[in-house]
């Protein structure tokens, strides 16, 4: 039997679908059968930044209105034959989905798949009542800014409120040179006023823009420091218990690498 | 001149104070009154004098207060400072109490959530920005205030409110309203907030000067004691 985890924000463009994707990849590498639901119906991106977009025949809309089963919208990864994702519609709107049929379609899902992803999309509307119904677990992802935290804070306390585990939080996007001058919040400081657990912190990093745009999540690359983050990730979800690193020892502890392998 | 069966009449240094009978009828007790309003002795009309009437264990409900008031009234001689009487409304009294009662919370209260009690206030948690605690009472809080803080709701401006660490975006005591300054960014520990002796602004101290200008945060029933 599965495990369904919502990955949810609040805000926008924080790396929510960067992140179902690379957990997903992640998972995937580690032998687990995942599925990843995107449920930003009207805006699905999860397709494309997956590299999957060209391979849609039908979506949650059609398996939701029964014009096709569920094994039919379906879609297998390129690369991995463990990795499935259900892509959402891009031609209705939120409305189109309830709470109840979500529900449905994950508990088809759960005994098949030993993970299932849903990308939640922003806000705290129907999309994201949704995507929360019918998962087991959260994860929440923020940037060090105000407004992202504060978002956060935000759904945080609207999942406290569903019948879910406690939620583990995300920090994404973190810049070290900004958190060294004091530019930006720092981890401390996030999880002060957040007070849930951490489950990773993802330095920010160009190639992840680079790899989304290719279709092909960064998780793939094995040295990077945002795939080796996502893979830290996906192994705590596994329940592993890796240490956090703070981000000024990671960053030496690549370097180190870097130097042995003599890159850079 | 009949003596007077139901109303004993003293004076005192700041008035005159009326024991009402409280056995007696009710109407029986107007009667008595209005003769001894009309009729008495009350030539020096130069000023007018205060009473106080104590009815003992009768209960007043509105309406007859109004007509007990309206009688009094008439006479211009008279100014009612107050109306005491010894027992209250079952309503009244659990009001009372719920507004004396100090409500244990122990959660974060994050962005868009709203706590609010009757009474005080006691969180064990945190206030996140975009969050707010609201009391009748005073707001004690047993963590970080970062969101809004509402003291004495409907207009206690006794009211206070104390964090172990203060960074509010907002501290509202009754209907004084107050934000940090704008270049302030840290918080403080181990601050309070209440209404200044002029009665116009909220100001932070230190939490142990609470002691000095609200001593009667101590007593538990001092709500009811003071009416």
């Amino acid at each position: 039997m599965g495990e369904a985890i919502v990955i949810t924000s609040g805000k926008g463009g924080v790396g929510k679908t960067t992140t179902t994707a690379n957990l997903g990849t992640s998972l995937a590498l580690l032998d687990k059968k995942v599925c990843l639901i995107d449920t930003d119906i009207g805006l699905r991106n999860l397709d494309v930044v997956i590299g999957l977009e060209n391979r849609i025949i039908y979506d949650i809309i059609d398996v939701v209105e029964k014009r096709c089963k569920i094994s039919q919208a379906l879609i297998k990864d390129k690369r991995f034959d463990c990795l499935y994702l259900l892509p959402a519609a891009q031609t209705s709107d939120k409305t189109a989905l309830t709470p109840e049929a979500m529900k449905s379609i994950i508990d088809d899902l759960k005994p098949d798949y030993d993970y299932i992803l849903i990308d939640c999309p922003a806000g705290i509307e129907q999309g994201y009542k949704n995507a929360v119904s019918g998962a087991d677990k959260a994860l929440v992802v923020t940037t060090p800014e105000k407004s992202s935290v504060r978002d956060a804070d935000r759904i945080i306390g609207l999942l406290e409120q569903e019948d879910i585990e406690p939620p583990n939080l995300v920090i994404n996007r973190i810049r070290t040179h900004m958190v060294k001058n004091g530019d930006m919040l720092d981890v401390d400081e996030i999880m002060q006023i957040l007070s849930i657990d951490l489950i990773g912190i993802v330095a920010d990093d160009d190639d992840v823009i680079k790899a989304s745009n290719h279709g092909e999540p960064i998780a793939f690359q094995p040295n990077t420091k945002a795939s080796i983050a996502y893979r830290n990730i996906a192994r705590r979800i596994l329940g592993e218990s890796i240490p956090l690193q703070s981000l000024d020892e990671k960053l030496t502890f690549i370097e180190k690498i870097k130097k042995v392998f003599g890159k850079n | 001149m009949a003596a007077n069966r139901y109303i004993t009449i003293k004076g005192t240094r700041d008035g005159l104070t009326l024991f009402m009978n409280d056995q007696c009828a009710f109407d029986d007790l107007l009667q008595e009154l209005e003769n001894i309003i009309s009729t008495k002795h009350l030539v020096e009309d130069e000023q007018s004098i205060r009473i106080k009437i104590k009815l003992g264990n009768r209960y007043l409900d509105d309406q007859q207060e109004e007509k007990l008031r309206e009688l009094i009234d008439k006479q211009n001689t008279f100014i009612i400072e107050q109306i005491e009487s010894d027992v209250i409304l079952k309503e009244t009294a659990l009001q009372w109490k719920e507004e004396t009662e100090i409500e244990l919370h122990n959660k974060i209260v994050r962005s868009g959530q709203i706590l609010k009690v009757t009474g005080d206030l006691l969180l064990v948690g945190d206030v996140n920005p975009g969050g707010k605690v609201m009391a009748s009472g005073n707001i004690f809080i047993v963590g970080h205030l970062r969101g809004i803080a509402h003291a004495g709701v409907h207009g206690n401006d006794k009211a206070v409110i104390a964090a172990s660490y203060m960074a509010p975006s907002q501290l509202r005591i009754a209907d004084i309203i107050s934000r940090p300054p704008d270049q302030e960014k840290d918080g403080v520990h181990m601050e309070c907030g209440f209404i200044d002796s002029t009665g116009k602004q909220i100001i932070m101290d230190r939490i142990n000067v609470l002691a000095k200008n609200r001593f009667d945060l101590n007593a538990f029933e001092r709500r009811i004691i003071n009416g």
